[in-house]
């Protein structure tokens, strides 16, 4: 196929070519981007929280005098074991995708110079670790002098376990055990690590501090209450939730259950990630739009060329072209209007991510981006022009010795 | 044949039907209806093709004004009519070498206790008011009512009459009763339905936390939104004050507070609200004229001045400020990434609409190069070629326009379906409805120029020849 009379056919339409060539880089831009973010939200929403979150339900209850944390903590505690089901409860400040309850800045010296980041503070009563399903990679699990009491936020001095992601962050290749970190005055020891324990509220703080946390190992005292852990057989847990709601507004009637926190942990999770969900569904419905609309384009414009080049084309078929020539024809023109868009639209593509970086906090976009939304493109740009080109083929030779 | 399918036999009028071009000037509106009647018919020619415009400026339409509507009722003025008086003075009493840390909350948008009191005694704008907000638990005596928590303001006694709060029964409590640390409260009038059903509570006794209150007032439902006066931590959009506290009994009895509380010096008991190293009040005031606001600007930086010779305030005077209640949510800016970024998205799409549009009206406008040479050696003049493709575009802008709207009611309700806090106010007003057919409309005729001013500059001689 030559190309040279497709390019000299262009040149008679160059503003159609150039707006066409235009709305496919845009397309081009806008699908490569688009595609990455949607990349982005999904991975966070496939984020590995650590716990066994089929299993678990939180529970939460304000609105009592800090002096009943004690008595409230037993009384809950002693109506929720009772729950038929109820296969383990425990005492811990928050769960993943619940409140964030202790965020705080830690630094790697004591004199508070070496900023460490912002981490979770995860703290647990005896057997939460075990029922949050934690798995420790490296050291030990707490033992049972390693569950301090405390007074107020959390203990001065403490054993505890750090995530993999946290290790590698505050001592990056080195082995964390044994390590030391502070906050202000309290100091922390590592005396295990865990595979995963994502924070609170993952991706509020960044992408890559969703996993920097800290177990630490408390007794509950008079210092932590309110907040509980229940375990069940996935199957029984929306049952042996809602029974533990009636459970608590008995024994302890002058509290108040927080609803909005107080519920599985799956349920937790859906929840946090329900805006990126939002996202990534208006991000498909813009790609699928755009798509849609550049295929139209391409349709629109393939279609007016072909009637117009009616009598050009009978002629060309009247002295030897076969239908394949003309096939060929629409669909090299088509080709070659595509590629031109692409190139333009990866350069646009890469502007629009530079943009992105700056405003949005959005990493580089990989570069094996463009060659798939060129593929994606080039596809789209043949399946339009098809419809048209056919048409096109169909014409027949006749039509050169009609009507001069 | 090819080029001049409006002259191949059917029955397309070229001409309105006894009229010359040159008879326009007593018929301007003969030859409006005969263009709109052309361009209909040219529309009706190729159906597919129209059809493709329209859904195309349709859906450009409809997800952008979706998202300009949504950045609408976001950045939209919360308290029309009383906005352009109110004004937040803003105080830098950080010590030189502190420095933010990450993405928290700045310290210093909000104020210290001392530095609020010291605006509020001052006395030097016509109203002003301290105020935080705060979250307690209402312990209802009423059978049948279980503890709750509400979100609430602590204020000094101006907070009414500055922001207008208006009153369903009763008032709002005396400066005397701030000094006092009178125990009174204003309830909005969702608590008062709550807790007294349909008899006002005025003078009845509410429990908030640990003490009662006598209820002084009952606000009428009053949520500007955003909440501009809530601290950067507020969900703005979906906050509303529940109860009115004064300010001095929260200081007092060390009620909790809801919103950023940022402190720069060590201070040995955190819930120290009194520090001069923790801030954690707003401060409104209301000037009336552009003097007034020069003449508290300048309050401002000299109070500054006067307390870095005290040794209190460490860096420049010039740094106080004074921001307007839309300059201020301008520099709060709760329009939330996300939303931007589909804003972009969806200007973006309309703009690839649009490109695609111009070349297919383009494409269609030349192929009627015949039809427009006849029109022209006829004596048609070149506006007035340019006028009748312009209407063709006009109406395809209507069309779309119509469909834009349908989509943006659609976009506006998936809208309405998210769990943000600005969700509920997702709804087109009239402005906005008519702002959707002027887009529709000026990006269809914009689209249309190009095409018709090239179709407009064909040289009649050469296409009559090849008819």
């Amino acid at each position: 196929m030559q190309i040279q009379p497709i390019l000299a056919a262009l040149r008679k339409h160059r503003l159609a070519t150039l707006l066409i060539v235009l709305e496919i880089a845009l397309a081009c831009a806008v699908l490569c981007n688009a595609c990455f973010l949607i990349a982005n939200r999904l991975g966070m929403m496939q984020l590995v929280s650590g716990v066994d979150e089929s299993s678990l339900a939180f529970i939460r209850l304000t609105g009592y005098d800090d002096k009943i944390t004690a008595d409230l903590n037993a009384r809950v505690l002693a109506g929720l074991r009772a729950i038929p089901g109820m296969q383990s409860v425990s005492v811990i400040n928050t769960v993943p995708f619940a409140q964030q309850r202790g965020a705080s800045g830690i630094t790697t010296d004591a004199a508070g110079q070496h900023f460490g980041g912002v981490v979770d503070f995860y703290t647990g009563a005896p057997g939460s670790i075990e029922e949050l399903g934690l798995r420790v990679v490296a050291g030990q699990r707490p033992q049972a002098d390693d569950y301090r009491s405390f007074s107020n936020f959390l203990p001065t001095d403490a054993r505890v376990l750090v995530t993999q992601s946290l290790a590698e962050h505050l001592w990056p290749g080195a082995d964390p055990l044994g390590r030391e970190f502070w906050m202000d005055k309290y100091h922390f020891r590592v005396m295990g690590v865990l595979a995963h324990l994502a924070v609170a509220r993952p991706g509020g703080r960044g992408a890559n501090s969703a996993d920097w946390s800290v177990f630490v190992p408390v007794q509950a005292g008079s210092s932590l209450g309110g907040s509980y852990l229940l375990r069940a057989d996935p199957a029984n847990l929306p049952r042996v939730l809602r029974e533990a709601h009636a459970v608590v507004t008995k024994v302890a009637p002058d509290t108040v259950l927080d609803r909005d926190e107080s519920r599985t942990v799956s349920a937790l999770r859906h929840t946090w990630f329900q805006r990126d969900r939002t996202m990534t569904g208006m991000l498909l419905g813009v790609i699928v739009a755009l798509l849609l609309v550049t295929a139209l384009g391409i349709v629109g414009l393939a279609s007016f060329w072909v009637q117009q080049r009616r009598r050009q084309i009978g002629i060309r078929r009247a002295i030897g072209a076969t239908r394949a020539d003309i096939l060929r024809y629409f669909q090299t023109e088509n080709f070659l209007i595509v590629s031109g868009g692409i190139a333009l639209g990866m350069a646009l593509a890469f502007g629009l991510n530079l943009l992105l970086m700056t405003h949005y906090e959005l990493p580089r976009l990989p570069l094996y981006y463009l060659p798939i939304g060129a593929l994606a493109l080039w596809a789209l740009g043949q399946l339009a022009v098809l419809g048209p080109a056919l048409r096109a083929a169909a014409v027949p030779p006749v039509v050169a010795t009609r009507s001069v | 044949m090819g080029r001049g399918n409006a002259l191949d036999g059917k029955s397309h009028p070229l001409l309105p039907p006894g009229k010359q071009g040159e008879e326009k000037t007593n018929g301007v509106f003969d030859m409006f209806a005969y263009y709109l009647d052309l361009a209909l018919r040219s529309l009706k020619r190729n159906k597919v093709l129209t059809a493709l415009m329209v859904l195309a400026i349709g859906l450009g339409i409809g997800a952008s004004m979706t998202m300009i509507t949504v950045l609408h009722v976001m950045t939209d003025d919360p308290l029309p009519g009383r906005s352009a008086r109110l004004f937040t003075p803003h105080l830098d009493p950080l010590p030189l070498n502190s420095k933010q840390e990450g993405d928290g909350p700045d310290p210093i948008d909000n104020f210290t206790w001392p530095d609020a009191m010291a605006l509020l005694n001052a006395h030097r704008a016509k109203r002003q008011a301290a105020m935080a907000g705060g979250s307690l638990l209402v312990r209802p005596t009423q059978a049948g009512l279980r503890p709750f928590d509400v979100d609430g303001r602590y204020a000094t006694a101006d907070f009414f009459a500055l922001f207008g709060v208006p009153f369903e029964h009763g008032q709002g409590w005396s400066a005397a009763d701030d000094a006092a640390r009178a125990r009174v409260v204003v309830l909005s009038d969702t608590l008062d339905r709550k807790l007294f059903g349909n008899a006002d509570g005025i003078g009845q006794t509410v429990r908030l936390g640990d003490n009662d209150y006598r209820v002084i007032g009952v606000a009428a439902d009053w949520g500007p939104k955003p909440m501009f006066y809530a601290d950067a931590s507020a969900q703005h959009y979906s906050d509303a004050d529940q109860f009115f506290l004064p300010l001095s009994v929260a200081v007092d009895q060390k009620l909790q507070i809801n919103g950023n509380e940022s402190s720069w010096v060590k201070v040995a008991d955190p819930s120290v609200m009194t520090s001069d190293g923790m801030s954690w009040l707003q401060f409104w005031v209301q000037l009336d004229s552009p003097a007034q606001v020069n003449a508290y600007h300048q309050f401002l930086v000299d109070y500054s001045a006067q307390q870095k010779a005290l040794g209190r305030f460490e860096r420049p005077s010039a740094n106080a400020k004074l921001y307007s209640l839309m300059g201020w949510l301008a520099h709060e800016n709760l329009v939330p990434n996300d939303v931007r970024l589909q804003l972009w998205l969806a200007l973006g799409f309309l703009f690839v609409c649009m490109t695609n549009i111009v070349a297919l009206l383009l494409a269609k406008f030349l192929r009627r190069s015949g039809e427009i040479s006849v029109r022209r050696a006829l004596g048609a003049r070149r506006r007035d070629i340019f006028l009748q493709l312009g209407i063709e575009a006009a109406v395809i802008g209507v069309a779309g326009g119509v469909l834009g709207l349908l989509i943006a009611q659609f976009g506006l309700w998936s809208v309405r379906r998210r769990p943000d806090d600005y969700a509920e106010l997702a709804q087109m007003d009239m402005p906005m409805l008519l702002g959707t057919f002027a887009l529709a409309i000026v990006a269809s005729v914009l689209a249309g120029l190009l095409p018709a001013w090239r179709a407009c500059r064909v040289a009649p001689a050469l296409q009559l020849k090849t008819l």
